[in-house]
């Protein structure tokens, strides 16, 4: 693929995410920060694939991203979320929580706050892996293998609110269903909606996959549909779930032979899915060729998608993810690497622009997706 | 055992003073362990304090270098892909293939190259930017080999072609000469620059005829007496016999033309056309291949691979490939003339223009100091069929042994270890052995990483380190406290002892505390629950209390009595699960029917009867059952708080229950 830009970084590459760009403006996003993990030091490090800095010394522009900035994270980076345009927050292995500020008049990133132990065990007060954080300014939940749930906003020093126990397995991800509601998803096979309004250390709603207890590992929201959620599981299986019925997936999808590591519902096209996985494949999912009635192709890519199951959910709203019609809800899917090595950690979507991270030691960039 | 090639490099450890004390050490998979001991030297009189650290000695120290990490991770996705590549291909698509797979490494070399040349300029600290410096010319000089290596064995060319790849070659590896003829044109007027006449030499050279005749231009055009001079050398140039690889050109047809075109210099050369100007005489004497002349031109050819390759372009342009290294030997001898000795570079060359590729790898495994250049080279040799032959006394093939000794020093790397389980793969005969020792190292400091490792093994249904990963996991949820956690870990590794563990760890919480812990883990076990006898018990029991829960008591009855007569529970939990039908028989309609209350009974004598053997007599009123106080149905407090006390003793227990019984 001539599209795509590849840069090795000599560190395996836990999380990419784009920084997210004003509404008002235009230009596709230029700047994507990246943690890294396994490594004795481990960064967050913030690059640029900006047309104009990507002038190299000689002159010549080479599409390839360059580094404005690093900063030493101790632990791996487990994830990592933009609080707002210059603060970064980090999950790391030790259970620590940390703020960053990005400062790009001179390039340069700081702590700008940080939780020690976010994440412990009882009692021995050992750390726990953070394992996920979900952010909307100046809220930020975080949890973690020790099962716990932490929210923190961050103008406070200490937790608003911490649920332990939470959860008697490890908390894998953590996502945004309304305001006051989140999502996590755990390595039994289970989604949980918290409410936050209510007291008490009880999820309002488990949903799980039937008698498989298949980990799950990562959960997106639809953008607009807020009842539809795609989480990803240890099979490589992407379950879709309607939240408003049933406590079981609406359909599930196989196309990765192993983990899924992260789904993400593109923000503005939402019709539009990616998902990345330990086998070292990333599939573009595109429903949008239901919609539009034109006739889709099932076996692009070299794999076709395979329906597994599908309960019966009567649809008022027309959405792709949830139709029930065999005959119709057909999904091209795309697979967008064409020799898969090691696995693909982590991917984000904006605008046109796609990033990912690899254990290969690689950050790959393409920025013409619906081309 | 054989012949040691060369004495093994001594490895200073400043601090170590072996004269002092004595050292001891212990082998690790690529790395020793190196520490004072003790004890002191016999002939040593005082004592003195040894030095207090252990040292890591490592073998391949380059897989720790920065920048070389590139180098590795870019070249696993080469490798990988070239293992994956079908082997039907046969004949020319086959060779195109493994050199198209060569030229990837090497680009991957270049690349890497480039990145510590830019090291190396940046730089601030001395130190550094000689680090860099030596790291720059020492992946130069691999991929100078891989090169030779690529044209002799690979591309194996015949004669004709495989001049032009050595051209190539030379061009590719010596180019001072484009910086030289940059400042030259730069310069206000070329014809006169110093380094002019130096600059169509070394085009001469190296055979680029057209870029020498560009310049012989400037020459004509700057001094007008010689044109007619530079007009025949140009001529000369022009009409040189070039073969191309796309050309049909039989080797007769080709040695026929050059003959001609020698005579046609030679004429010229005779009767002193070029006599009024040595330089051009000089490059008239270069075209017809006069050896003392080309080696006159040493300092700009640089290395004697240079002059060699300039030898047979003018003296011999049909070399056939076996007869490469009796040139390459004598032009050797010729370029050093005596006054040094070869360098460990000039003999890899060498061994490769002798075809002897068991040299090239055996000096290259000496003089470089890192596993991958000859475990990939190695590699991609033996996928062109060249190595079959050679087996080694120990291990398996050169190949493996080569792949396995690199595989293994990434996997002591903290962060490289993923790459090497790909090459552990491709080693047929000690692959797996390697990976099973090596995988169950890795330090597991998350779930997330865990998961990783762990999917490693089960793709390759190592069933022994599976278990031994989920049981260290699962030991590290219990010693957290995290019991659901240890047991989804023991259940994913079918770990039914553990899983027992776990669910009495469950069972004992539940007896002091009353309630349930890790509700939404227990209630959604599903088939995992039939792992273990006790993990099943723990969810059916579990069940019986959600059923009693939910008022739905006859199914709740008919389950407690089963988990007794089908012995599934513990014979030390029957007495609570006796005290759990109490307030079953309590209720106002008949749960239990006559067959079932019989059953009750029965259950209750054997339990009397375990009792009564185990206990004296005397003990039989005082035998209070760890969980009885506490183990009443949750949910039930509101049920039996009419009771005037809740029995405890075993004696009080048989009365209220022989009385419930009597009644129905």
């Amino acid at each position: 693929m001539e599209d795509v830009v590849a840069k090795y970084v000599s560190q395996k590459v836990s999380k990419t995410r784009w920084r997210p760009v004003p509404a008002t403006a235009l230009q596709p996003p230029e700047v994507f920060a990246t943690g890294s993990w396994d490594n004795e030091e481990n960064n967050i490090s913030i690059w640029s694939v900006g047309d104009f800095e990507g002038l190299g010394l000689s002159g010549e522009y080479h599409g390839e991203p360059h580094l404005l900035c690093d900063i030493q994270h101790s632990g791996d980076v487990m994830d990592l979320q933009f609080l707002d345009q210059e603060r970064i927050v980090a999950a790391s292995s030790n259970g620590t929580v940390t703020i960053f500020k990005h400062h790009q008049n001179n390039e340069t990133l700081s702590v700008s706050r940080k939780w020690e132990k976010a994440h412990h065990y009882n009692p021995s007060y050992s750390s726990a892996s953070c394992t996920g954080i979900v952010c909307n300014s100046p809220e930020i939940f975080t949890v973690g293998e020790d099962g716990k749930i932490n929210l923190f906003t961050a103008e406070r020093t200490d937790a608003v609110r911490t649920l332990d126990n939470a959860d008697s397995s490890t908390l894998h991800a953590v996502t945004y269903l309304r305001t006051t509601e989140i999502l996590t998803v755990n390595s039994i096979g289970q989604l949980k909606i918290w409410d936050f309004r209510q007291q008490g250390n009880e999820p309002s709603q488990i949903f799980s996959l039937t008698g498989e207890r298949v980990p799950l590992h990562c959960v997106d929201r639809h953008p607009n549909q807020q009842h539809i959620v795609a989480t990803g599981g240890q099979d490589g299986v992407l379950s879709i779930w309607d939240v408003r019925q049933g406590s079981m997936p609406a359909s599930l999808l196989k196309a990765h032979e192993a983990e899924l590591w992260e789904v993400h519902f593109h923000p503005s096209s939402p019709d539009h899915l990616f998902t990345c996985s330990e086998d070292g494949s990333l599939w573009h999912w595109d429903a949008s060729m239901d919609v539009s009635g034109k006739k889709s192709l099932l076996h692009t890519g070299g794999r076709s998608s395979t329906f597994l199951s599908h309960s019966a959910v009567n649809q008022s709203i027309i959405t792709p993810w949830l139709s029930n019609d065999p005959a119709k809800d057909r999904i091209e899917t795309t697979n967008l690497i064409s020799s898969p090595t090691l696995s693909i950690n982590s991917l984000d979507v904006l605008r046109s622009c796609l990033v990912y991270g690899t254990d290969a030691e690689s950050i790959y960039v393409k920025k013409t997706l619906f081309a | 055992m054989e012949e040691l090639d060369v004495e093994p490099p001594l490895t200073l450890i400043p601090e170590l003073n072996s004269e002092q004390k004595q050292i001891c050490f212990e082998w690790g998979p690529v790395e020793m362990l190196v520490c004072n001991t003790v004890y002191k030297k016999p002939e040593q009189k005082e004592e003195r304090p040894g030095c207090p650290f252990i040292y890591v000695v490592r073998k391949d120290q380059d897989v720790y270098s920065h920048t070389l990490r590139k180098l590795f991770n870019e070249s696993h996705g080469i490798f990988v892909g070239l293992q994956k590549d079908e082997k039907e291909k046969v004949g020319k698509s086959r060779t195109a293939q493994l050199v198209r797979v060569s030229k990837s490494y090497r680009s991957v070399i270049r690349a890497c190259m480039e990145d510590s040349h830019q090291m190396a300029v940046s730089a601030r600290d001395p130190v550094m930017r000689a680090q860099h410096s030596t790291q720059v010319s020492i992946l130069s000089a691999m991929e100078l080999i891989w090169n030779l290596c690529e044209i002799m064995f690979i591309e194996a060319a015949p004669a004709g072609p495989l001049l032009l790849h050595l051209l190539d070659w030379v061009r590719l590896h010596v180019c001072d000469v484009d910086n030289m003829v940059c400042d030259v044109l730069k310069s206000e007027s070329p014809a006169k620059h110093e380094n002019f006449w130096n600059a169509i030499t070394i085009f001469v050279l190296q055979g680029r005829m057209d870029e020498a005749r560009q310049l012989l231009c400037k020459e004509a055009s700057a001094n007008p007496a010689s044109i007619s001079m530079c007009k025949i050398l140009d001529e000369l140039m022009k009409k040189m016999p070039v073969l191309n690889l796309g050309n049909t050109q039989t080797l007769t047809e080709i040695e026929l033309k050059w003959q001609h075109w020698h005579d046609e210099c030679q004429r010229f050369l005779q009767d002193g056309t070029f006599a009024s100007n040595p330089r051009m005489e000089t490059i008239c004497k270069i075209l017809l291949g006069d050896e003392n002349t080309i080696l006159e031109k040493k300092d700009l050819m640089t290395t004697w691979y240079h002059f060699l390759v300039t030898r047979l372009l003018y003296c011999h342009p049909t070399v056939k490939p076996m007869e490469l290294h009796l040139y390459a030997q004598s032009s050797l001898d010729q370029f050093l003339g005596g006054e040094s000795s070869p360098e460990p570079l000039d003999i890899i060359l060498l061994a490769a223009f002798e075809f002897d590729i068991h040299q090239v790898i055996k000096e290259c495994s000496i003089a470089l100091s890192n596993w991958w250049f000859v475990a990939h080279l190695t590699d991609l040799l033996d996928h062109c069929s060249l190595l079959q032959s050679h087996n080694l006394y120990f291990g398996s093939n050169m190949r493996e042994y080569l792949l396995l000794e690199y595989a293994s020093g990434l996997f002591c790397h903290h962060s490289l270890w993923q790459l090497a389980v790909d090459y552990f793969d491709y080693c047929p005969e000690y692959g797996r052995a390697y990976l099973e020792l090596h995988i169950e190292r890795i330090p597991l400091d998350t779930e997330h990483k865990a998961l990783k490792v762990l999917r490693i093994c089960e793709q390759r249904m190592m069933s022994d380190q599976v278990r031994s990963i989920c049981k260290i996991m699962a030991m590290k949820a219990v010693r957290n406290n995290r019991l659901g956690s240890a047991l989804s870990w023991s259940i994913r590794a079918k770990d039914a002892a553990f899983a027992t563990l776990i669910s009495d760890r469950f069972l004992k919480d539940y007896c002091e505390r009353g309630t349930f812990s890790d509700l939404d883990l227990i209630d959604n076990l599903g088939s995992a629950m039939l792992l273990s006898d006790r993990l099943t018990f723990l969810g059916k029991y579990r069940e019986f209390h959600r059923m009693y829960g939910e008022k739905q008591f006859f199914p709740a009855a008919k389950l407690l009595l089963t988990l007794m007569t089908a012995r599934i529970a513990p014979s030390s939990f029957w007495m609570t699960l006796l005290t759990d039908a109490l307030p079953l028989l309590e209720q106002k309609e008949v749960i239990f029917s006559a067959d079932q209350t019989y059953e009750l009974m029965r259950c209750l004598e054997d339990v009397m009867a375990t009792k009564s053997k185990n206990k004296t007599l005397q003990a039989t009123g005082s035998c209070v059952h760890g969980g009885t106080q506490t183990t009443w149905p949750m949910g039930h407090g509101q049920a039996v708080d009419g009771q005037a006390s809740r029995p405890n003793t075993v004696g009080a227990h048989c009365v209220q229950f022989a009385s419930y019984c009597f009644i129905i």
